[in-house]
């Protein structure tokens, strides 16, 4: 055989079933095995298991395939692994070829003549495209060991340890004040009962004193470029109005303004200085002056703190500063919002004082929340009895489809925490108790014996419309108890909403600056959503925690450890292929024109003013192809993607 | 009964966003006209008129060029340059005797599988309304 014979291998996968069951596989093998220059075609139950693997290598060394082509499931599920095969084998990864017909044929289609024939054209496209497929080089680059984590709730501070630990460099962006996210805000963590901020407040002041951990609060990502193994990115620290390096956190400031505005902290049950740090144990312990109150930034007097300030750190002339860090990988856990109940009226959130969210019932019974961890009504009384409503804004079509998976269990640890510290009876409205983690039913199951009165209903109003005397001066929540089969009417002191756990409101922004895409729900798309539920489609970046889909503790910290692996990886390896599938410039078509110049989105190309020609730089192109689309002298070819390749695919799906 | 006429389509998927999307309509098992062959090309910015045009001339009756919604290009703006390109090779093909219905460019992401299905549906309907291509003189 000549060196420059196309031999072509076509392997057929019947997926079990999946593909099977729809395309008639022998009537496709036997078509494929009529295309030219296809040396065999054969079919197997599984392409992608061991046999199916040792099927095309065998075939590769005794018939001396160059080219092969797999018809299964989607390239963006099993490409890299018969890649993989191929190489392994001695043929150059870009002499292989996948045609799509299960995504795109099998699944989507019920008419089985249909689906045999789409199959086959989808085969023959590959064939005939592959015909044309060149070897390319692999090059590799270095990767920066440094790790950028975005996001300091548990999920960016498990991550930021687990990666530092080993010895690697971490920044450690978080936007608020102080990291600690929404479980430092908690109360006492479901089912065990232990309090949130005992177990995380040693991991927070760890990662504040972690000397491979750079903590960079109070502050943004703004640009981010580059690639996996080199990114850079833009970081905006907002001005504090406090020098770090002065401040030594001993909080005669906070102590010393005389304004108090609602803490965000607190949800709104209680207040906080205008100079401040969110909560006691702050990491890092230096406050923030809070410009949108600040009267000396409204009016221009008082600046009692800066009196006040032995070591002068107060400074209200300091602006946002910039600064890039170079890293390897990005690891994006920027959590979740609580859904605002306002928008469901019937439930009377605003409305009626003793109308609480979940969040902000956690505050109340912090013991280190405004109320002392005393339960108590907004007139300061203790409440006789709660109820706690489940699934609001979560299983709701008019809001979200989703579950939000932990509602159930802090509704029973609430129920327990109430018990423990009033007499008040418990209401649980469910729609159904959804306790699948570990020890959760048992916890459920404990809840049923303390007393608990559970109602499974949706609830359809919260009202003070009283009808019966014993209402007087109470919320009557009124529910269809379905068990009974009746409308019921509840009168209680207090009423908690379990409210959704929902995308962050700038999720999508987020999402176009670390180039992620959302899923339907609106949080971050993973690649791939059982076998790779931490990286993204975008190599690099990692998402993990509630930004990612609604998660409790447990789920997060797994997730977190995770992408530390995967990071770590990458990071031992020390290198990262770059992809070869890149544009190229022939001088000698080549007008000078410089069309392609103004269209490249990496400023790839350059102008060679001795040649008059365009030249594309390999590091920076990323192979996106529009000057190979754009080139009127058609110089520019875009490796992989060729015009004579996409003919060909156009022809073969054609025929 | 009359076989209802089956238009043929070539469907360009960017790589990132639709060929993902149209991934999900499969995965989901949402079914859809099986009339739509798909090609994988890594931007929407990478389809060159050339290759709409040569679908056109391999007999194809509906051209679908689909990419990340605007804002959302992996390369950043290559869907901004896919959607100039079409928006001109769209009102050239009414000259060239090709209706300019029949080339559609839209923005599908890759969780939208049930955008893909409803898409290639609608565009089969109306290519089945447009009818078979009349014959373009060279």
């Amino acid at each position: 055989m000549s060196m420059d014979e196309k031999r072509i291998g076509v392997y057929i996968c019947h997926c079990g079933t999946n593909i099977a069951g729809t395309v008639d596989i022998d009537a496709v093998t036997s078509y494929a095995r009529s295309l030219d220059s296809v040396v065999v075609a054969k079919d197997y139950r599984f392409m992608c298991s061991d046999p199916g693997q040792e099927l095309i290598r065998q075939d590769i060394k005794e018939l001396g395939l160059n080219r092969v082509v797999v018809a299964s499931c989607s390239p963006l599920m099993h490409e890299p692994t018969f890649r993989r095969v191929c190489e392994e084998t001695g043929v150059n990864r870009y002499l292989f070829q996948m045609a799509n017909i299960r995504e795109h044929a099998s699944w989507v289609t019920e008419d089985k003549g249909e689906a045999t024939e789409k199959a086959k054209a989808l085969i023959s496209a590959a064939v005939r495209r592959i015909f044309y497929q060149e070897p390319l080089e692999i090059k590799e680059v270095p990767v920066n060991p440094n790790t950028l984590i975005v996001g300091g709730g548990i999920a960016g501070i498990q991550a930021a340890l687990e990666i530092a630990d080993s010895g690697s460099r971490v920044y450690l962006v978080e936007r608020e004040p102080s990291i600690g996210g929404h479980m430092i805000q908690l109360d006492k963590t479901f089912p065990t009962l232990d309090c949130s901020a005992c177990i995380l407040t040693p991991k927070m002041s760890d990662v504040g004193s972690h000397p491979n951990i750079e903590l960079i609060a109070y502050s943004e990502v703004e640009e981010i470029s580059g690639y996996v193994g080199n990114f850079k990115v833009k970081i905006r620290r907002k001005a504090r109005y406090v020098d770090e390096e002065k401040c030594t956190g001993c909080g005669i400031c906070q102590e010393k303004c005389p304004w108090k505005v609602p803490s965000e902290f607190d949800v709104g049950v209680g207040q906080r200085k205008v100079i401040y740090t969110p909560f006691p144990q702050a990491v890092p312990n230096i406050p923030v002056i809070d410009r949108e109150n600040c009267v000396y930034f409204k009016k221009g007097t008082c600046r009692a703190c800066e009196k006040f300030c032995e070591v002068g750190a107060i400074d209200f002339e300091q602006t946002d500063r910039f600064e890039e860090v170079e890293v390897g990988n990005v690891i994006v856990a920027t959590g979740y919002d609580v859904m605002d109940p306002s928008p469901i009226a019937e439930y009377g959130y605003g409305r009626y004082d003793n109308v609480l969210t979940g969040i902000q019932f956690e505050r109340m019974s912090n013991a280190a929340g405004p109320t002392g961890g005393n339960i108590q009504l907004k007139d300061g009384s203790t409440p006789e009895s709660i109820a706690i409503i489940h699934c609001v804004g979560s299983r709701d079509e008019n809001y979200h489809e989703y579950c939000s998976r932990v509602c159930c269990m802090y509704a029973l640890k609430f129920s327990h925490l109430i018990k423990e510290k009033t007499d008040a009876e418990v209401y649980q409205m469910y729609i159904d108790m959804r306790c699948f983690g570990k020890g959760y039913e048992e916890f459920y199951h404990r809840l049923t014996e303390e007393g608990v009165k559970f109602v499974r209903g949706k609830v359809s109003q919260v009202t003070d419309q009283v009808i019966e005397e014993e209402e007087k001066g109470k919320l009557i929540l009124v529910v269809e108890d379905t068990l009974l089969g009746s409308v019921i009417r509840v009168p209680v002191d207090m009423v908690i909403l379990c409210t959704a756990i929902e995308a962050r409101s700038d999720a999508e922004q987020v999402a176009r600056l670390f180039s992620l895409s959302l899923s339907a729900d609106g949080f971050f798309l993973e690649r791939h959503p059982k076998l790779d539920p931490v990286a993204t489609m975008t190599d690099g970046i990692y998402v993990v925690g509630c930004c990612q889909g609604s998660k409790d503790i447990p789920d997060t910290v797994a997730q977190a450890s995770a992408a530390a692996a995967r990071v770590l990886a990458v990071i031992s390896k020390g290198k990262i292929e770059i992809e070869a599938a890149i544009a190229v410039a022939d001088e000698e078509k080549c007008s000078g024109c410089k069309t392609c110049i103004l269209l490249c989105p990496y400023s790839a190309i350059s102008f060679d003013e001795e040649k008059k020609v365009s030249r594309i730089n390999e590091a920076l192109c990323k192979g996106c192809g529009v000057c190979a689309a754009a080139c009127p002298s058609a110089a520019i070819t875009a490796r992989h993607f060729t015009t004579e390749q996409i003919m060909a695919e156009i022809e073969g799906v054609l025929v | 009964m009359a076989v209802e006429y089956q238009p043929r389509m070539v469907g360009f998927l960017c790589n990132w966003c639709s060929y993902a999307g149209a991934d999900m309509a499969g995965t989901s098992r949402m079914t859809y006209p099986p009339n739509i062959r798909i090609i994988r090309v890594p931007c929407s910015g990478r389809v060159d008129p050339l290759l709409v045009m040569k679908s056109f001339e391999q007999g194809a009756d509906g051209v679908l060029v689909s990419g990340c919604h605007p804002g959302d290009c992996h390369y950043t703006e290559g869907n901004y340059h896919a959607r100039r390109r079409f928006a001109l090779l769209r009102s050239l093909l009414d000259f060239l005797g090709i209706e300019k219905e029949r080339l559609r460019v839209e923005w599908v992401s890759a969780s939208e599988g049930g955008r893909f299905k409803e898409l290639v549906s609608s565009f089969t309907e109306e290519l089945q309304r447009l009818g078979p291509r009349s014959e373009v003189s060279p």
